[in-house]
């Protein structure tokens, strides 16, 4: 009998804080990148700046929502949303405390990897219905660069799955709860951290969006509140990102003393400041670099990985 | 949950004719993705979270996205030509040999010879035992077949020595 109340009430509390919680990292990255770079950031709304995000979001709501009529327009306007839902959808399965999780699947790993894999679609057809060359560009790019990451990815995670026996995430967790997973896994550990900066698009993996090089990528002709979708997709998807780092390989809400939720919090908290400091620090890699870092070192290492782990907990099993 | 089956199926029809009597390419690549998904759903009301799982990441996620990649740089011409090729001389002969097949579902429906819905359900451990057990061969032989596309790969990719480009 499932409990249907208990269910819904999950889902409001994971929703509402993860969609708040994306709002509020647009502040805290500007801020954080401020106290990095030697200066202040935005600092003036409300104390210490925080009701920043709120300015913005007023802001963005209140802009020109542009269609260019060049634009595929179904597929224009469906591609935001693609990013926000897959985003939100994986965070079903994410165990934030004991029984605090909206579906326990028994595949967590493999649903995980499902969404991000469909969140690739956002990007590739989202540039493409721009029908703007510059637009093109990032798409193709993030092609590239989803060829490079997505079977890394997977592989690098195999080894903690190996380790707890189970694809569920509450099992991976509890696994964890003498020695965290980045001890034995360290490789699977940075493999997965790599891949997953650049499903996120985020420095020094942002080659897509590269302001530098294509105004804004496959955004370029998002405005209103689609260009604030994508905008909130990036930041739910590093909020993601963290949160399975922590559940993969830092034992998740384990840890003395405090409450499991306010460790599960804190960790991912310092996971979120370490992928702003790398953006703070790192320079973009062009897409060849990083197509071919990821089949010759990468790719190689988390097959290493792999087997080594699967030899070790065969010949311990015995 | 027959309910689900059925509204998963009917979706998983309908993006699949689409895919068929789109003109536009990408859009028809689209509804195909839609297709797999709810394929996807049908496997996980079938009890087979794990197929389901990997049908979206494999067919979904990666193989689609290769397709896309190739008709997105068809451009607009693609249109055209798929116009002249949804001629109705080019689908009578499929849609008559489709309509013998659904005759024969039909059949096998309305005699009531049919197996039942849910399978045993299968888990993850059950299939690799499976796959790495009685069907060994299957997996090798398809391993030897993936291999030279490998190394075909390889070569074709390969760089060039000046020696070779010279001539």
């Amino acid at each position: 009998m499932i409990d249907w109340s208990h269910t819904a009430l999950t889902i409001a509390v994971i929703l509402g804080s993860c969609l708040t919680l994306a709002g509020m990292l647009i502040w805290v990255e500007r801020r954080l990148l401020g106290v990095w770079q030697e200066r202040y950031g935005p600092n003036r709304l409300g104390p210490g700046g925080c009701l920043q995000s709120l300015a913005d979001m007023i802001k963005i709501f209140t802009k020109e929502d542009w269609i260019p009529p060049f634009a595929d327009k179904a597929v224009f306007v469906i591609t935001p949303a693609i990013v926000v839902i897959t985003a939100l959808m994986s965070f079903a399965v994410i165990p934030i405390a004991p029984n605090f999780v909206v579906a326990d699947l028994n595949v967590g790993v493999l649903f995980f990897l499902a969404m991000s894999s469909l969140a690739a679609y956002s990007v590739i057809i989202g540039g493409w219905a721009s029908n703007n060359k510059f637009a093109f560009l990032g798409s193709l790019r993030a092609i590239a660069q989803l060829l490079s990451y997505e079977v890394f990815m997977g592989i690098s995670l195999m080894g903690a799955v190996i380790l707890a026996g189970s694809f569920n995430l509450s099992d991976i967790v509890n696994a964890q709860q003498h020695q965290w997973f980045v001890i034995p896994q360290f490789l699977g550990f940075l493999g997965f951290f790599m891949a997953g900066l650049a499903e996120a698009h985020r420095t020094p993996f942002d080659m897509p969006e590269a302001e530098a090089e294509l105004v804004a990528g496959y955004h370029s002709e998002y405005s209103g509140m689609k260009f604030g979708m994508f905008f909130v997709g990036e930041y739910l998807s590093i909020l993601l990102l963290s949160a399975m780092t922590v559940i993969l390989f830092f034992g998740g809400w384990h840890g003395p003393w405090l409450p499991p939720v306010v460790w599960f919090g804190l960790k991912m908290f310092g996971f979120i400041a370490l992928i702003i400091l790398i953006r703070a620090a790192w320079p973009r890699y062009r897409f060849d670099q990083l197509l071919s870092f990821g089949w010759k070192v990468v790719m190689p290492l988390a097959l290493i990985n792999l087997l080594v782990t699967g030899g070790v907990v065969l010949w311990r099993a015995g | 949950m027959e309910v689900l089956f059925y509204i998963a199926a009917a979706v998983t029809v309908l993006a699949t004719l689409r895919v068929i009597t789109h003109v536009h390419a990408v859009h028809a690549l689209l509804y195909l993705v839609v297709a797999l998904i709810a394929l996807s759903l049908i496997f996980y009301l079938l009890g087979a979270q794990f197929a389901a799982a990997l049908e979206i990441i494999i067919y979904g996620g990666a193989i689609m996205v290769l397709f896309i990649f190739v008709v997105m740089l068809l451009g607009p011409l693609a249109v055209e030509q798929e116009r002249t090729w949804l001629s109705p001389s080019a689908w009578v002969g499929p849609s008559i040999l489709a309509l013998v097949l659904l005759g024969e579902v039909g059949y096998l429906i309305a005699s009531g010879d049919h197996p039942t819905m849910a399978v045993t359900e299968p888990r993850q451990k059950a299939i690799s035992i499976a796959l790495y057990g009685p069907y060994i061969i299957g997996v090798e032989l398809a391993s030897m077949l993936l291999l030279p596309g490998l190394i075909g790969a390889y070569h074709l990719g390969r760089r060039l020595s000046s020696e070779a480009r010279s001539c």
